[in-house]
Protein backbone atom coordinates (compact mmCIF):
# COMPACT_ATOMS: atom_id res chain seq x y z
CA UNK A 1 0.00 0.00 0.00
CA UNK A 2 1.11 3.65 -0.74
CA UNK A 3 1.62 6.23 1.58
CA UNK A 4 -0.38 9.58 0.91
CA UNK A 5 1.75 12.22 0.79
CA UNK A 6 0.10 13.68 3.65
CA UNK A 7 1.36 10.55 5.45
CA UNK A 8 4.22 10.70 4.41
CA UNK A 9 5.00 14.45 5.69
CA UNK A 10 3.26 13.82 8.94
CA UNK A 11 5.47 10.36 9.66
CA UNK A 12 8.81 12.91 8.95
CA UNK A 13 7.18 16.11 10.67
CA UNK A 14 7.40 13.80 14.10
CA UNK A 15 10.92 11.68 13.12
CA UNK A 16 12.80 13.73 15.97
CA UNK A 17 9.99 13.14 18.55
CA UNK A 18 6.38 14.19 19.42
CA UNK A 19 6.99 17.67 21.13
CA UNK A 20 7.47 18.17 25.18
CA UNK A 21 4.83 20.99 25.09
CA UNK A 22 0.98 20.47 26.53
CA UNK A 23 -0.67 20.27 22.77
CA UNK A 24 2.01 18.68 21.03
CA UNK A 25 -0.50 17.72 18.17
CA UNK A 26 -1.67 20.84 17.51
CA UNK A 27 2.19 22.08 17.11
CA UNK A 28 2.34 19.52 14.74
CA UNK A 29 -0.75 20.42 12.79
CA UNK A 30 0.76 24.00 12.58
CA UNK A 31 3.96 22.68 11.15
CA UNK A 32 1.90 20.73 8.30
CA UNK A 33 -0.86 23.80 7.69
CA UNK A 34 -3.67 21.05 9.24
CA UNK A 35 -6.27 20.67 12.01
CA UNK A 36 -5.46 19.00 15.47
CA UNK A 37 -7.93 16.60 14.47
CA UNK A 38 -6.81 15.40 11.36
CA UNK A 39 -2.88 14.81 12.68
CA UNK A 40 -4.68 12.75 15.64
CA UNK A 41 -7.13 10.90 13.00
CA UNK A 42 -4.19 10.32 10.63
CA UNK A 43 -1.97 8.85 13.41
CA UNK A 44 -4.91 6.59 14.78
CA UNK A 45 -4.76 5.57 11.08
CA UNK A 46 -1.48 4.64 10.40
CA UNK A 47 -1.91 2.70 13.42
CA UNK A 48 -4.23 1.18 12.63
CA UNK A 49 -2.98 -0.27 9.31
CA UNK A 50 -0.07 -0.94 11.16
CA UNK A 51 2.11 1.22 9.62
CA UNK A 52 2.72 2.33 12.73
CA UNK A 53 4.30 -0.12 14.37
CA UNK A 54 4.44 1.43 17.82
CA UNK A 55 3.72 4.76 19.31
CA UNK A 56 5.30 6.02 22.53
CA UNK A 57 8.27 6.46 24.80
CA UNK A 58 11.06 4.83 22.54
CA UNK A 59 13.94 4.27 25.11
CA UNK A 60 17.41 3.49 24.83
CA UNK A 61 18.16 0.58 26.63
CA UNK A 62 21.45 0.73 27.07
CA UNK A 63 21.37 4.13 29.32
CA UNK A 64 19.12 1.80 31.62
CA UNK A 65 21.71 -0.41 32.17
CA UNK A 66 20.40 -2.97 29.36
CA UNK A 67 24.35 -3.54 28.14
CA UNK A 68 24.49 -7.28 26.56
CA UNK A 69 22.74 -6.71 23.35
CA UNK A 70 23.09 -9.81 20.82
CA UNK A 71 22.36 -9.89 17.42
CA UNK A 72 21.98 -13.45 17.16
CA UNK A 73 21.88 -14.90 13.61
CA UNK A 74 21.31 -18.33 11.77
CA UNK A 75 21.40 -20.41 8.76
CA UNK A 76 17.93 -22.34 8.41
CA UNK A 77 16.63 -23.76 5.38
CA UNK A 78 14.59 -21.86 3.51
CA UNK A 79 11.23 -23.99 3.44
CA UNK A 80 11.00 -23.38 7.10
CA UNK A 81 12.53 -20.15 7.84
CA UNK A 82 9.33 -18.50 8.28
CA UNK A 83 7.62 -21.20 10.65
CA UNK A 84 10.92 -21.07 13.10
CA UNK A 85 10.94 -16.86 12.50
CA UNK A 86 7.43 -16.88 13.66
CA UNK A 87 8.54 -18.99 16.24
CA UNK A 88 11.59 -17.23 17.49
CA UNK A 89 9.45 -13.74 17.38
CA UNK A 90 7.36 -15.69 19.89
CA UNK A 91 9.29 -16.01 22.51
CA UNK A 92 9.90 -13.14 25.50
CA UNK A 93 12.39 -10.69 24.97
CA UNK A 94 13.07 -11.26 21.69
CA UNK A 95 12.55 -7.49 19.85
CA UNK A 96 13.33 -7.87 16.37
CA UNK A 97 13.20 -11.05 14.21
CA UNK A 98 14.13 -10.63 10.43
CA UNK A 99 14.45 -12.27 7.45
CA UNK A 100 17.61 -11.34 5.69
CA UNK A 101 19.51 -12.83 2.50
CA UNK A 102 22.58 -14.41 2.85
CA UNK A 103 25.36 -13.64 1.16
CA UNK A 104 27.73 -16.08 0.55
CA UNK A 105 30.35 -17.19 1.22
CA UNK A 106 31.11 -14.39 3.72
CA UNK A 107 27.67 -13.83 5.58
CA UNK A 108 25.75 -17.27 5.49
CA UNK A 109 22.84 -16.49 7.97
CA UNK A 110 19.23 -15.91 7.15
CA UNK A 111 17.11 -15.16 10.54
CA UNK A 112 18.41 -12.65 12.65
CA UNK A 113 17.26 -11.53 15.72
CA UNK A 114 17.71 -9.20 18.75
CA UNK A 115 18.07 -10.04 22.18
CA UNK A 116 18.43 -7.26 25.06
CA UNK A 117 19.52 -8.16 28.59
CA UNK A 118 21.31 -7.10 31.69
CA UNK A 119 24.09 -9.45 31.59
CA UNK A 120 25.63 -11.40 29.12
CA UNK A 121 25.65 -14.75 30.60
CA UNK A 122 21.91 -14.70 31.03
CA UNK A 123 21.55 -13.48 27.28
CA UNK A 124 24.01 -16.62 26.09
CA UNK A 125 21.88 -18.90 28.62
CA UNK A 126 17.82 -17.67 26.94
CA UNK A 127 19.75 -17.66 22.96
CA UNK A 128 20.61 -21.24 24.24
CA UNK A 129 16.96 -21.74 25.29
CA UNK A 130 15.80 -20.31 22.29
CA UNK A 131 17.87 -22.39 19.91
CA UNK A 132 16.66 -25.57 21.42
CA UNK A 133 12.89 -24.46 21.64
CA UNK A 134 13.04 -23.19 17.93
CA UNK A 135 14.44 -27.15 17.10
CA UNK A 136 17.52 -24.81 15.55
CA UNK A 137 20.62 -26.92 17.15
CA UNK A 138 21.86 -28.30 14.17
CA UNK A 139 21.97 -24.87 12.16
CA UNK A 140 24.87 -22.80 12.06
CA UNK A 141 24.70 -19.78 14.10
CA UNK A 142 26.82 -16.58 15.18
CA UNK A 143 26.18 -14.26 18.55
CA UNK A 144 27.32 -10.97 17.88
CA UNK A 145 27.43 -8.78 21.05
CA UNK A 146 27.28 -4.72 20.34
CA UNK A 147 30.42 -3.16 21.70
CA UNK A 148 30.84 0.64 21.13
CA UNK A 149 27.78 2.48 19.82
CA UNK A 150 28.53 4.74 17.42
CA UNK A 151 25.08 6.11 16.40
CA UNK A 152 21.11 5.56 17.51
CA UNK A 153 18.18 7.59 16.69
CA UNK A 154 15.00 7.55 14.99
CA UNK A 155 14.88 6.51 10.99
CA UNK A 156 14.75 9.52 9.05
CA UNK A 157 12.42 8.79 5.77
CA UNK A 158 12.14 12.06 4.32
CA UNK A 159 13.10 12.89 0.68
CA UNK A 160 14.56 15.87 2.12
CA UNK A 161 16.78 13.90 3.48
CA UNK A 162 20.28 14.78 2.29
CA UNK A 163 22.66 11.80 0.67
CA UNK A 164 25.92 13.72 1.69
CA UNK A 165 26.99 13.22 5.38
CA UNK A 166 26.98 16.19 7.66
CA UNK A 167 28.35 16.84 11.05
CA UNK A 168 25.59 15.88 13.73
CA UNK A 169 25.46 14.56 17.15
CA UNK A 170 25.26 10.84 17.28
CA UNK B 1 22.47 8.97 35.37
CA UNK B 2 21.02 9.92 38.23
CA UNK B 3 18.07 7.41 39.91
CA UNK B 4 15.25 6.97 38.67
CA UNK B 5 12.29 7.05 40.91
CA UNK B 6 8.86 5.13 40.71
CA UNK B 7 7.56 7.59 38.36
CA UNK B 8 10.22 7.50 35.98
CA UNK B 9 10.11 4.34 35.52
CA UNK B 10 6.41 4.18 34.92
CA UNK B 11 6.62 6.11 32.27
CA UNK B 12 9.31 4.59 31.00
CA UNK B 13 7.82 0.88 30.99
CA UNK B 14 3.71 1.65 30.61
CA UNK B 15 3.85 4.18 27.65
CA UNK B 16 6.00 2.43 25.03
CA UNK B 17 3.25 1.83 22.77
CA UNK B 18 -0.43 3.36 22.97
CA UNK B 19 0.62 6.72 23.54
CA UNK B 20 -2.65 8.69 24.34
CA UNK B 21 -4.07 10.09 20.78
CA UNK B 22 -5.49 13.39 22.57
CA UNK B 23 -5.04 16.89 22.17
CA UNK B 24 -3.22 16.73 25.87
CA UNK B 25 -1.45 13.24 26.06
CA UNK B 26 0.83 14.35 28.74
CA UNK B 27 -2.28 15.31 30.95
CA UNK B 28 -4.14 11.90 30.20
CA UNK B 29 -0.24 10.11 31.24
CA UNK B 30 -0.56 12.86 34.29
CA UNK B 31 -3.89 11.59 35.30
CA UNK B 32 -3.23 7.70 35.17
CA UNK B 33 -0.07 8.58 36.88
CA UNK B 34 -1.40 11.18 39.96
CA UNK B 35 0.47 13.96 39.05
CA UNK B 36 0.51 17.18 37.29
CA UNK B 37 0.82 17.17 33.54
CA UNK B 38 3.81 19.72 33.66
CA UNK B 39 5.34 17.30 36.27
CA UNK B 40 4.94 14.73 33.38
CA UNK B 41 6.83 17.14 30.92
CA UNK B 42 9.61 18.07 32.73
CA UNK B 43 10.53 14.48 33.94
CA UNK B 44 9.87 13.30 30.14
CA UNK B 45 12.48 16.45 29.12
CA UNK B 46 14.98 14.88 31.80
CA UNK B 47 14.73 11.31 30.33
CA UNK B 48 15.46 12.96 27.10
CA UNK B 49 18.52 14.77 28.29
CA UNK B 50 20.28 12.21 30.15
CA UNK B 51 19.72 9.87 27.45
CA UNK B 52 16.97 7.24 28.78
CA UNK B 53 14.27 8.53 26.34
CA UNK B 54 15.24 8.44 22.50
CA UNK B 55 11.97 10.69 21.97
CA UNK B 56 8.36 10.03 21.91
CA UNK B 57 7.77 8.86 18.43
CA UNK B 58 6.67 6.10 16.10
CA UNK B 59 8.37 2.78 14.94
CA UNK B 60 7.55 2.49 11.35
CA UNK B 61 7.15 -0.91 9.84
CA UNK B 62 10.16 -1.57 7.30
CA UNK B 63 9.59 -0.92 3.62
CA UNK B 64 6.29 0.73 4.13
CA UNK B 65 7.31 4.54 3.68
CA UNK B 66 10.62 3.97 2.28
CA UNK B 67 13.47 1.60 2.34
CA UNK B 68 15.78 0.60 4.51
CA UNK B 69 18.47 -2.14 5.04
CA UNK B 70 20.99 -3.19 7.15
CA UNK B 71 24.42 -3.19 6.13
CA UNK B 72 28.06 -4.44 7.54
CA UNK B 73 31.30 -4.26 7.13
CA UNK B 74 34.42 -6.01 7.87
CA UNK B 75 36.91 -2.92 9.05
CA UNK B 76 40.50 -3.47 10.19
CA UNK B 77 40.89 -2.95 14.19
CA UNK B 78 43.06 0.30 13.25
CA UNK B 79 40.22 1.92 11.61
CA UNK B 80 37.29 1.06 12.91
CA UNK B 81 36.67 4.70 14.50
CA UNK B 82 37.94 6.66 11.67
CA UNK B 83 35.33 4.47 9.46
CA UNK B 84 32.28 4.14 11.87
CA UNK B 85 32.38 7.80 12.60
CA UNK B 86 32.47 8.55 8.79
CA UNK B 87 29.53 5.91 8.01
CA UNK B 88 27.79 8.12 11.03
CA UNK B 89 27.68 11.01 9.57
CA UNK B 90 25.20 10.51 7.14
CA UNK B 91 22.32 11.60 8.07
CA UNK B 92 20.64 8.88 6.31
CA UNK B 93 22.15 6.13 8.85
CA UNK B 94 19.82 5.97 12.24
CA UNK B 95 22.10 2.72 13.84
CA UNK B 96 25.57 2.49 13.49
CA UNK B 97 27.38 -0.57 16.38
CA UNK B 98 30.37 -2.41 16.60
CA UNK B 99 29.77 -5.81 16.78
CA UNK B 100 31.73 -9.01 17.84
CA UNK B 101 32.53 -10.33 14.27
CA UNK B 102 34.85 -10.39 11.68
CA UNK B 103 32.52 -7.99 10.26
CA UNK B 104 32.52 -5.57 13.02
CA UNK B 105 30.66 -2.77 12.09
CA UNK B 106 26.99 -2.75 11.65
CA UNK B 107 24.33 -0.23 10.81
CA UNK B 108 21.29 0.56 9.24
CA UNK B 109 20.80 2.58 6.24
CA UNK B 110 17.12 4.38 5.35
CA UNK B 111 15.84 6.90 3.04
CA UNK B 112 12.60 7.29 0.86
CA UNK B 113 13.51 4.50 -1.68
CA UNK B 114 15.65 1.42 -2.52
CA UNK B 115 17.92 3.62 -5.07
CA UNK B 116 18.86 6.47 -2.44
CA UNK B 117 19.82 3.70 -0.01
CA UNK B 118 21.77 2.14 -2.57
CA UNK B 119 23.73 5.10 -3.59
CA UNK B 120 24.97 5.54 0.32
CA UNK B 121 26.05 2.01 0.25
CA UNK B 122 28.50 2.60 -2.52
CA UNK B 123 29.32 6.08 -1.59
CA UNK B 124 30.82 4.26 1.94
CA UNK B 125 32.27 1.43 0.01
CA UNK B 126 34.07 3.99 -2.56
CA UNK B 127 35.15 6.18 0.28
CA UNK B 128 36.46 3.65 2.88
CA UNK B 129 37.69 1.10 -0.29
CA UNK B 130 35.74 -1.79 2.26
CA UNK B 131 32.93 -4.06 0.95
CA UNK B 132 29.39 -3.48 2.39
CA UNK B 133 27.52 -6.07 2.47
CA UNK B 134 23.73 -5.38 2.05
CA UNK B 135 21.15 -7.35 3.95
CA UNK B 136 17.42 -5.65 3.37
CA UNK B 137 14.87 -7.40 4.80
CA UNK B 138 12.69 -9.52 3.19
CA UNK B 139 10.06 -10.42 5.91
CA UNK B 140 9.70 -9.14 9.75
CA UNK B 141 7.94 -11.90 12.20
CA UNK B 142 8.43 -9.34 14.86
CA UNK B 143 8.68 -5.35 14.42
CA UNK B 144 10.27 -3.62 17.66
CA UNK B 145 7.12 -3.64 19.80
CA UNK B 146 8.23 -2.53 22.90
CA UNK B 147 8.99 -4.71 26.11
CA UNK B 148 8.89 -4.43 29.85
CA UNK B 149 11.59 -3.75 31.58
CA UNK B 150 13.33 -5.11 34.41
CA UNK B 151 14.60 -2.68 36.72
CA UNK B 152 16.54 -5.25 39.23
Amino acid sequence: MELSPFDKQLLAAIEDGLPLEPMPYARVAERLGTTEQEVLDRLAGLQAKHVIRRFGVIVRHRELGYTANAMVVWDVPTPIVRKTGRCIADMPDVTLCYRRPRRPPVWPYNLFAMIHGRDRDAVLHRIDRITKLANLNGAPRAVLFSRRRFKQRGARYSPATRIEPQREPA
Amino acid sequence: MTELDAIDKRLLDEFQRGFPLAARPYAAIAEELGIEEDNVIDRLRALHDCGAVSRIGAIVAPQRTGWSTLAAMAVPPERLSAVANLVSEYPAVNHNYEREHRLNLWFVVTGPDEKFVEDILENIQSRTDIAVLDLPMIEAYQLDLGFPLQWN
